[in-house]
């Protein structure tokens, strides 16, 4: 009917990757002003905040900027005598390593900004890497990558529990307590769902458990997970693992297999949101053991019902995933409180507190500490010691299975 | 193999919906619609807001999808589109501005409804068996109404003045306008209806596989392979380039990793490009 030619579609290509740059661009415009008077200690976050991926960098946004207003709200935090007001500094990479790069550019060489959240992904804090060493800032990714915090890296902090410690757990308490000997792996493919994929693979044989399929992936922007599960299911196992599975796919995923006749238990080796659970499977969401934050009833303390009201406020709702990434700020803020100002600037200072830092966990009811840890896995302490809260889901509720704290 | 039948129908008929919208859009305006994929979106999340916020039926939902949804593509043509097509001579500039509108949608959505995934429990519960294969209740609701809207749109577009008069525009607008239709106006519809399609595919399956603020894009792709396959702007081509993508997802997850499934679409997808740029039923390029 209607002309058509490849000009056109090279020419549509262009202006795609035209728009993504602009809107980059505005979001950056976006952040927030200075503060008027008083001294401003600007924090950094950088992570996929558009696009499919989006609520994993939007929940570390409205997560900081929670605990910001917690702050701002108190008159600032006091590093050596002086109150800092907190300004969030947030940029959008779209999950792409270029935007990530340019974003890590802007943030620690023309903002300046010495402590940066973020990323979310693997391949993105790995581009941030050169650029933090060049400013000497510090960043706190989401991302399990062994060699970012492996020497001679020393920038990075991992904010999270890596999938290779949740995974070794999860299965060896399936194992012992639910009789669990045939798993099934289905992961997203790409970087972060394969390689999280390969240490939980690993784990299950390292258990002596039966893995009866491992090989089965969907894509990214998969909108239908009935085909791939239809291979899954018929494998016959007690457990469908499904490493880094985002919120808005491990609900599809589970549905999927129930509607197949599934009827064992599923994990993910990352946090998940139970009103997402809910309205995505209902009962079908029955029976997923994951990683959990400090949101569950039964462990939270009433700082963390502060920050519960403080980030529902920002984003208009409460995330239960918040809950896995409510630590980074607070532990910079108190590892800054305890080095005294230098370390604003000069993150040397930084790096040398963490060996002997500890503070009491703000978010738990019960009395635990929170410090760096990793040296088991990493040779150094560049982990933020994230308690190992391990969840089920049950009638639309998360409860809690298990809590334990990584080496 | 009955599995792998089941899945291929299943989703050829929910993404024939979405073919048919774009190919419409593109027949009609000569314009390839980056923002289809949004509009999908913002079907599924209308249906949401209805179903859970509002908490009425799911026909109330559905309809006030293709109703919304159609006029914010008869806005975004009668405001922008006509406008950017009657000034401009360079024919990329649609394209910049379908882009545009994409990442506005998607904004816009990202701010109004949040970064969650949203979705409605199953219209209908129930699992049947089709000889070896599982065929949910919901499911088989979701391709007979898509069925259903398929064979709608086709009697609308074969049989009606307003159809005809699409058709007519489609394969020549300077000849179209010398009969005497007022080409504004049925543009004007023809952008209303492939958006309303795709508000109505977004809005039958946020019940299947629930949508996000960024799922936009993802969509937009698999039109453009559909289309690709069939031959941009042919509505029969949008059905088979359907059948060919549902087919060959249900085929290739059943036969292969999930990972190669695509790399093997793609490569497929080029080689048959080079022996037959214009898609099944397209007209030959230039």
């Amino acid at each position: 009917m209607m002309e058509a030619t490849r000009r056109r579609l090279l020419k549509g290509a262009g202006a795609l990757a035209v728009a993504g740059v602009m809107a980059t661009a505005v979001g950056l415009g976006a952040t927030g002003a200075a503060f008027a008077e008083g001294k401003t200690l600007k924090i950094g976050q950088l992570g996929v905040m558009s696009g499919a991926e989006a609520s994993w960098g939007l929940v570390n946004k409205y997560a900081a900027q929670a605990t910001a207003e917690m702050w701002n709200a108190k008159g600032g935090v006091d590093i050596g005598g002086e109150k800092y007001k907190i300004e969030i500094v947030s940029v959008d990479d779209r999950n792409d390593p270029k935007l990530t790069v340019s974003g890590a550019e802007r943030l620690m060489g023309q903002e300046g900004i010495r402590y940066v959240i973020g990323s979310n992904t693997d391949v993105t804090a790995t581009s941030i890497r050169p650029i933090a060493e060049k400013y000497n800032a510090m960043y706190f990714p989401y991302a399990s990558s062994r060699s970012l915090y492996t020497k001679p890296a020393e920038n990075a902090v991992m904010g999270m529990v890596a999938s290779y410690q949740v995974a070794p757990a999860i299965l060896k308490l399936l194992k012992a307590e639910r009789g669990v000997q045939k798993v099934a792996f289905v992961a997203r493919n790409d970087s972060d769902g394969l390689s999280n994929r390969d240490d939980a693979v690993k784990a299950a044989k390292d258990l002596g458990l039966d893995v009866v399929s491992a090989t089965a992936t969907y894509e990214a922007n998969a909108t239908d997970f009935f085909p791939v599960m239809s291979n899954v299911v018929g494998t016959a196992p007690d457990l469908i693992f499904l490493p880094a599975s985002a919120p808005s796919n491990t609900p599809l995923l589970m549905r999927a297999a129930r509607e197949l006749g599934y009827a064992g238990l599923f994990a993910s080796d990352s946090g998940q949101d139970i009103k997402v659970i809910n309205e995505m499977a209902g009962d079908a969401g029955n029976g997923l053991v994951s990683i959990g934050g400090a949101s569950a009833d039964a462990i939270r303390s009433e700082y963390m019902d502060d920050f519960i009201k403080a980030y529902t406020k920002v984003a208009g709702e409460w995330n239960d995933e918040a809950g896995t990434k409510v630590y980074a700020l607070e532990v910079i803020l108190a590892t800054l409180q305890a080095t005294g100002p230098s370390a604003i600037e000069d993150t040397n200072v930084f790096k040398a507190a963490i060996p002997g830092f500890s503070m009491k966990n703000p978010f738990l009811k019960e009395d635990s500490k929170l410090t760096f840890t990793g040296e088991a896995d990493y040779g150094q302490k560049r982990q933020i010691g994230v308690p190992l809260v391990l969840t089920e889901t049950k009638d639309g509720q998360f409860t809690t299975l298990a809590i334990g704290q990584v080496d | 193999m009955e599995q792998i039948l089941v899945n291929g129908a299943i989703l050829s008929a929910n993404y024939a919906l979405i073919a048919l919208g774009i190919t419409l859009i593109f027949g009609i305006m000569n314009v390839l619609n980056f923002a289809h994929g949004q509009m999908f979106m913002i079907g599924g999340l209308i249906v949401y807001t209805v179903c859970v916020v509002f908490k009425l039926p799911y026909a109330v939902g559905l309809l006030a999808a293709a109703v919304i949804v159609g006029l914010i593509g008869m806005l975004l043509e009668r405001t922008l589109f006509q406008r950017v097509m009657r000034i401009s001579s360079r024919e990329e500039n649609t394209m910049l501005l379908a882009v545009g509108t994409a990442l506005l949608l998607e904004n816009i959505a990202l701010y109004v409804f949040g970064e969650k995934q949203r979705g409605i429990p199953p219209m209908v519960s129930g699992v049947y068996r089709l000889g070896s294969a599982f065929l949910p209740a919901n499911r088989l609701l979701v391709f007979a109404i898509s069925l259903a809207l398929i064979a709608a749109v086709l009697l609308f577009v074969n049989f009606t003045r307003q159809g005809r008069a699409m058709r007519a525009l489609a394969q020549d607008r300077t000849a179209t306008m010398l009969m005497g239709v007022d080409v504004n106006r049925i543009s004007m519809l023809g952008f209303g209806l492939g958006a309303a399609l795709a508000g109505i595919a977004g809005g039958l399956l946020i019940s299947v596989s629930g949508v996000n603020a960024g799922i936009g894009t993802a969509i937009s792709t698999k039109a453009f392979i559909m289309i690709m396959i069939g031959g941009a702007g042919v509505i029969g081509g949008a059905l088979l380039g359907a059948v060919a993508l549902g087919f060959a997802e249900a085929i290739g997850y059943a036969l292969f990793p999930g990972s190669v499934t695509y790399l093997l679409i793609f490569t497929a997808l080029i080689l048959f490009l080079l022996i037959r740029p214009q898609g099944i039923m397209g007209k030959p390029w230039g």
